[in-house]
């Protein structure tokens, strides 16, 4: 059988600096029809440039410098616009990361699905449409006659997904190129579409690239893995090979960051205080109410990992306890004190004592300051060290972050990478010298590697500093590695808390169980296990929504 | 042949020719990406400029017939303002080159990525400082000293009925007009200097303040700044000038200085619509929770925090709100009640000298004057326009 998709020594060259600088050193592929390639990697590794290039296409101020890509016999690099016009959504579909921003939020999911088909002459509107709502059957989403008909914003990410999924096969391409498309939803709602995908892909024999850093879902969906590196290939081979055998040093490293786990403390004695301590809380954004008595401690030295999918009120505890959302009943308790509610009402010791770290590094850095500056003021602020003392001691914050001070001080955030800028966001929580931190998804916007880092050393300054953690996350993963107590949350209740072992030991609670039976597992024939042991309406969202 | 024949003519010659263009392009470079792709618009562009390109050249080159009284002064106007942007070219061109070879490394570099308008706005900017600092110095003659001959003509040609002693001639009553024009960088560009900074001082702080705390501080002056922005501006600032000036003779202040209050308070309103809207995205950043949580006091959060981050869009603004400071106090003056003789100012200039542009047709170095004044309006505008644009451009690069 021939190759629908040749790649040949593609190199790939982006232009900054007013030089041209290579991304994709000369990578090969192979694709025939009706199988489907993960490429993985971690950012800046070029998997997305490849399956842009896949179609011919670069963004701008990107250029192919070298290499063949070959669809079903056409060059598509030197392709005229006309050649790629009739290709590009008739035989070759895409899908983005983010529905959400890719569909335009003017007009109707199925005036958007319909364009397609229309333009290239496939079909009618009118047979467009019905092949629509039978697609939407197809991958299951409610109320698959009307919601074609309602505008992006009217419809939940994951629903949004499918329908992106749906457009892409209006046409029945031969090749759909799959761009991370399920990283920026809940595990819930995932396993839905990770399961739609599938099976549509199967049903009309399509081939498929698929692209994502997380390799329990390109364990799922691949016939064969791709391994990136900076724009080279590790490795390639078929799926099940890759993740019993993996053959080089880097794919190890990839496979073996999911077994970080910290060692087992022994339970907290009976009495202590608790350093903070969440009673009864109740809080609302306007007249609505998003927290419903919510309680719960963090002792000493203990990490308290808070679990749930967004919406489920992890945040918006968070605010109650930093009092930026005072709740409207309940109290925040630190070393058995109550707090008063508003952070303006606390005094600047009582602020010192809980800091923050931020999901996104990007936005928790000012960016118009050195790194010396970010972790200088709370350094000058709380501890009133100037000059020398104040240089001194942010060095000192630097080496802990494992951050080399005489070369990091004057940088700008925008000289970092991400896991550095979160290290970053680490020393200034830690500059402050609290005795208790809240971790808000630390670890969400970073590759595993890199992720693992950040675990590992706030492991270790737990350790050495006795900090107190409360680890706000939605990845099962990270729970399991750092966390000693686990808080279950959902529509803003506490459903179940306890130690981890507990937790991860049935039984569990109804959304407990599921939360942890949607967590992709290395295994090649999980979801096919899953889906034949609880049926397709079962799983994920539909489960939830049944609850 | 009418003119409506000869359009349509023009026209299906063009079409014609995009198409010829297109074909032959795709022939002779057997089919290059370039030509292949080319969509028919493009190359009805390509062609289209040029078809101007030859006008153009063919227009320069016609004969010059100044002294014949024959009206076809286009032709002399068109070839100072091309002889004017080859001048200003190389000019910025020579001002990048030099950029890039003098200074710190930071300026080099700079420069470097620097676009020719941009160097072009830079010099354009430098070069009216330095007139305005030094004008008493540089000026042949005083704004205010009425010399022996009126209405000598520009050009110092005496044959033509100019003076060499007065190389851009004289006004009616007999004022050296390059000794006003040096004078005008002075008054006008200065004042509206400090009327922007002002605008932008008010405006800036309380945008921010509102950004900051919101709730009913926001929105009362927001409120208060939708009342005032709803009056035609224009209206509004002349019909103030007209009470102020009736307040100037009470209390003996200058009418200027009520002037520059006037403009700063209509001009802080677009400046606060501004730095609000800026000022909001920024608050919603988790480093401003942070600072927040950490305790830090108000003036920190604006001075420290925001404004570092808001520097760039307020940067840009204030090159384009200097612009319209400017217009309108030209405006002003030009009606009679903005910078008062004999002080000289530009849009003073203009309204006097106006009467000279009905000469324009037929002796193009009399009907010059109102227009030095004018071009030395338009050309500072579009040269602070030019910077303005590259530092936005620059600023959001920056952003990704």
């Amino acid at each position: 059988m021939t190759n629908l998709l040749t790649i040949k020594g593609l190199k790939i060259e982006g232009r900054s600096d007013e030089t041209w600088n290579p991304i994709i050193n000369g990578v090969d592929l192979e694709l025939k029809k009706g199988e489907v390639l993960g490429l993985i990697g971690e950012s800046g590794a070029g998997k997305s440039t490849i399956g842009l290039a896949a179609m011919g296409y670069t963004r701008d101020g990107v250029r192919i410098s070298d290499g063949s890509v070959d669809f079903d016999g056409v060059d598509l690099v030197n392709a005229s616009a006309a050649v790629k016009r009739s290709l590009l959504g008739k035989r070759i579909a895409y899908v983005a990361q983010s529905a959400a921003a890719s569909f335009n939020p003017a007009h109707k999911l199925i005036d958007q699905h319909t364009e397609g088909p229309v333009q290239h002459g496939v079909s009618n509107r009118g047979t467009s449409v019905e092949d629509g709502i039978e697609l939407y059957r197809k991958l299951r989403l409610p109320n698959p006659d009307e919601i074609g008909f309602r505008y992006p914003h009217q419809v939940s990410g994951g629903q949004l997904q499918r329908a992106m999924t749906a457009m892409a096969m209006s046409c029945r391409p031969d090749l759909i190129i799959f761009d991370e498309p399920t990283t920026a939803l809940d595990v819930t709602t995932q396993i839905e579409v990770l399961a739609s995908i599938r099976e549509i892909v199967e049903e009309f024999d399509t081939a498929a690239i698929y692209i994502t850093h997380d390799l329990a879902v390109v364990a799922q969906m691949a016939d064969k893995i791709k391994v990136l590196l900076r724009g080279d290939e590790v490795e390639e081979s078929d799926t099940r090979t890759m993740l019993s055998a993996p053959k080089e040093d880097y794919t190890k490293s990839l496979w073996a960051v999911r077994e970080f786990q910290r060692p087992e403390k022994p339970p907290v004695e009976k009495g202590a205080v608790p350093v903070v301590s969440v009673r009864g809380v109740t809080a609302a954004y306007g007249t609505t109410d998003v927290l419903h008595d919510v309680s719960f401690d963090i002792h000493a030295g203990r990490t308290v990992a808070v679990v749930g999918e967004s919406g489920s009120g992890k945040s918006t505890t968070a605010r109650c306890i930093t009092g930026l959302l005072p709740p409207r009943m309940g109290e925040i308790a630190f070393d058995g004190q109550p707090l008063p509610s508003d952070y303006r009402k606390r005094t600047k010791d009582q602020l010192r004592q809980a800091q923050m770290i931020y999901q996104m590094a990007d936005t928790a850095l000012n960016p118009r300051k050195t790194i010396g500056q970010i972790i200088g003021r709370p350094v000058e602020f709380y501890g009133g060290l100037k000059g020398a003392k104040r240089r001194e001691r942010v060095n000192e914050l630097l080496d802990q972050i494992e951050l080399e001070p005489s070369k990091y001080y004057n940088r700008l955030p925008s000289e970092l990478s991400g896991g550095q800028k979160q290290r970053i966001g680490i020393a200034r929580a830690l500059a402050a010298e609290p005795k208790f931190i809240i971790c808000d998804e630390v670890t969400s916007a970073l590759d595993q590697l890199v992720a693992e880092g950040i675990l590992r050393l706030l492991a270790d300054l737990q350790d050495k500093l006795g900090l107190s953690y409360m680890f706000i996350t939605h990845d099962l993963a990270t729970v399991k590695s750092i966390a000693d107590e686990v808080v279950v949350m959902k529509n803003g209740k506490v459903v179940e808390q306890g130690p981890k072992v507990e937790m991860f030991t049935p039984p569990h609670h109804a959304y407990t169980d599921l939360l942890l039976s949607s967590v992709p597992e290395m295994d090649p024939d999980w979801l096919n296990d899953l889906l034949k042991e609880r049926g397709v309406d079962n799983i994920g969202d539909a489960a939830v929504d049944k609850m | 042949m009418n003119g409506f024949t000869v359009a349509a003519i023009i026209l299906v010659a063009l079409c014609v020719g995009a198409y010829i263009f297109r074909f032959v392009g795709q022939k002779v470079t057997n089919d290059a990406p370039k030509f292949r792709d080319m969509g028919y618009g493009e190359a009805f562009g390509f062609v289209l400029g040029a078809a101007l390109l030859i006008w153009a050249v063919w227009y320069y080159f016609q004969p010059k017939t100044l002294d014949t009284g024959v009206p076809n002064a286009g032709v002399v106007f068109f070839r100072w303002a091309v002889q004017g942007l080859i001048i200003a070219s190389i000019a910025a061109y020579l001002f990048r080159l030099l950029g890039r070879t003098v200074g710190t490394a930071g300026t080099r570099k700079l420069f470097r990525s620097m676009p020719l308008t941009a160097s072009f706005g830079i010099l354009v900017i430098i070069l009216y400082s330095f007139l305005a600092i030094f004008a008493g110095a540089i000026a042949p003659y005083g704004q205010a000293e009425i010399l022996g001959a009126a209405n000598v003509v520009a050009g110092g040609d005496p044959a033509l009925g100019g003076n060499p002693e007065y190389p851009l001639g004289t006004d009616q009553i007999g004022r050296d007009i390059l000794s006003r024009l040096i004078y005008g960088a002075q008054n006008t560009v200065g004042i509206a200097f400090i009327t922007t900074c002002l605008a932008f001082f008010i405006g800036g702080s309380l945008g921010f303040l509102a950004a900051t705390l919101q709730g009913w501080l926001d929105q009362l002056l927001s409120r208060g700044v939708d009342v005032l922005m709803a009056i035609p501006s224009l209206i509004f600032a002349l019909l103030l000038m007209t009470i102020a000036s009736v307040w100037a003779n009470e209390l003996g202040v200058p009418l200027t200085i009520f002037m520059i209050l006037i403009i700063a308070m209509i001009d802080s309103t677009r400046v606060y619509r501004l730095a609000r809207a800026v000022g909001l995205n920024i608050v919603v950043m988790d480093y401003i929770e942070a600072a927040k949580l950490r305790g830090e006091g108000l003036g920190y959060l604006v001075f420290k925090e925001i404004l570092p981050n808001a520097m760039a869009p307020l940067l840009a603004e204030f090159g384009l709100r200097f612009c319209f400071v400017f217009l309108t106090i030209a405006a002003l003056s030009f009606l009679g009640v903005g910078i008062q003789p004999p002080l000289a100012d530009w849009g003073t200039m203009v309204r006097d000298l106006a009467p000279f542009i009905n000469f324009a047709a037929f002796a193009p170095t009399a009907a010059v004057a109102p227009l030095l004044a004018a071009g030395a309006i338009a050309l500072l505008t579009v040269g602070v326009n030019f910077v303005v644009d590259w530092m936005l451009h620059k600023s959001s690069g920056l952003k990704e």
